[in-house]
């Protein structure tokens, strides 16, 4: 995966600020991701990862700042407005976040059904495709969310995040509570369906093996801000003391300290 | 050492109440708002009829039986405690009227109002509660699904739709119960038993008891809605969203009960 880092970029986080009562999680953010780029942002727990994607999002509002989605500031837009730019997104969520009261192939569906006003069985033919591009079967399509295992239901909620085909792909956690072998698999089908899609993605995870196989870009968030980013080739030789704890996953170092 | 805030301790209760207050008036702003967003989104499309009709299904036709039963049950001992009070002043034969103006007027309604509380209202809160925390509302929203229009609204117009049929149900239902203990333990007349209360019911007695029934399935739903709207935590948050839930709209059910019977009957 290479981005097109010549134009300009497909999402920018500008400057953003988000807190909540005193506790100050997004302290001047700045991230910019280029058409195609896929960009793993990287952080200790309550860093403020999913704040951040959720901003991007629209589900939170920052108090400061701007989120530029193909050149335009989405901070403020609300209603339809929101809805507009959310015809762009596709997200997997940690938990995948399945409609338990709908089948599988309802799931994949629904924002073909009631986001882009599709009917029922042109939008049923596009699940049963997108469910078999991560490895599911027909079979699976008419199966109650709430009888899947982890991996399947993350599978199921991939298929459902590239199902309207989007330009930009949100991955939040995407192997967190799978095996290692399950987080590959999930990985590999992340990397093929966003090459497939020319998609850019926007992914946050502790799991470094995640992070080498998805992204061509990765960016430490610590403290509200992004402290070091650079290429996936870089982050085994970058010098920033804070990204080298934590992709060695070691107790001593700067957040060790905090801790104490 | 002189502490300036020594003086201030004696209005330290004064502190307290004021924080009950502003909390009070907090909550009731965040329901305002809630209710503002329900009814915006009752009038614009698109209309889930689909959600609607599936939540009649849930919340009216999966109720008959608490709600008749319940009805049951009260109508017969409603005739029994009449029966017992009149004689005392040889007054027996009032027991169907007052059977039929009690139940339609007020034990109906409000004790249907009652069990739906605790049954459709800890349900709703207990579905979107879990939704909440699962981070199903946010997938609903990045999916281009306003949450209020596909989820909150199909439960607002169902259970303000169903919950007068089911008091109409319960009237029914509470009627016969009576009339069953008045023929078979009292020793009523049928036929005697059966004008009186068809003579003694006004139109405006059954009016005034759908009205409130469709009050209370509205305060029911709503109420379900804003507590699992705004679930926090995992099961414990759930927990509460739906403890919440009910507790609210049993107090509201019982507030608007009074001003609804004020409305209809204050002279």
């Amino acid at each position: 995966m290479t981005g097109n880092f010549t134009a300009p970029p497909r999402l920018e986080i500008i400057d953003v600020h988000k807190s909540f009562g005193p506790k100050i999680v997004l302290n001047g953010l700045n991230l910019a991701l280029a058409k195609g780029e896929s960009i793993v942002v990287i952080g200790g727990s309550g860093t403020g990862k999913s704040v951040m994607l959720k901003c991007v999002l629209g589900l939170l509002h920052p108090e400061q700042g701007q989120i530029r989605i193909d050149g335009e500031d989405t901070v403020n837009l609300r209603g339809a407005d929101h809805e507009r730019i959310l015809t762009k997104f596709g997200m997997l969520f940690q938990s995948a976040a399945l409609f338990d009261s709908l089948t599988v192939w309802e799931n994949v569906a629904f924002g073909l059904i009631e986001g882009a006003g599709m009917e029922r069985e042109q939008a049923r033919a596009i699940a049963v495709d997108k469910l078999s591009k991560v490895g599911m079967g027909k079979d699976m399509a008419e199966a109650d969310p709430a009888g899947l295992s982890g991996g399947m239901r993350k599978r199921v909620g991939l298929a459902r995040a590239i199902a309207t085909e989007p330009d930009i792909i949100f991955f939040d956690e995407p192997t967190t509570g799978l095996d290692p072998i399950m987080g590959d698999v999930i990985n590999n089908l992340i990397t093929e369906c966003v090459q497939d899609l020319g998609a850019t993605t926007l992914t946050i995870s502790h799991d470094m093996s995640s992070a080498r196989t998805i992204a061509n870009r990765v960016a430490m968030l610590y403290d509200g801000r992004i402290i070091w980013a650079g290429g996936v080739d870089q982050i085994d030789h970058c010098e920033n003391e804070f990204v080298d704890q934590f992709i060695h996953g070691r107790e001593e170092g700067p957040f060790a300290l905090e801790v104490s | 050492m002189n502490n300036p805030f020594v003086a201030l301790v004696p209005l330290a209760p004064l502190a307290v109440v004021g924080r009950v207050f502003l909390a009070f008036l907090a909550n009731l702003g965040r329901v305002s708002i809630f209710t503002g967003k329900s009814l915006s989104a009752v009038v614009t499309p698109p209309f889930y009829w689909r959600l609607c009709l599936q939540q009649t299904m849930t919340i009216g036709y999966y109720s008959l039986p608490v709600v008749g039963m319940t009805a049951l049950f009260t109508g017969a001992v409603l005739a029994l405690q009449i029966y017992l009070g009149s004689s005392r002043f040889g007054a027996e034969s009032a027991v169907p009227n007052i059977v039929v103006v009690g139940l339609t007027r007020e034990l109906g309604p409000v004790l249907a109002g009652l069990m739906l509380g605790g049954r459709v209202g800890a349900a709703i809160a207990a579905e979107l509660g879990t939704m909440k925390v699962t981070e199903q509302l946010d997938a609903l929203i990045t999916l281009q699904t306003n949450p209020f229009r596909y989820l909150v609204v199909p439960r607002l117009v169902a259970a303000t739709i169903t919950t007068p049929i089911l008091v109409l149900v319960a009237d029914i239902i509470g009627v016969m119960g009576g009339y069953l203990v008045g023929i078979h333990q009292l020793g009523f007349n049928s036929t005697v038993y059966l004008k009186n209360t068809y003579d003694f019911m006004e139109p405006m007695d059954v009016a005034s008891g759908l009205v409130k029934a469709a009050v209370f399935g509205f305060l029911i739903a709503l109420m379900g809605c804003y507590h699992g709207f705004n679930s926090r935590g995992g099961a414990q948050g759930v927990g509460k969203a739906t403890t919440d839930a009910v507790v609210s709209s049993l107090i509201l059910i019982l507030i608007a009960n009074y001003l609804v019977t004020t409305a209809f009957f204050d002279q």
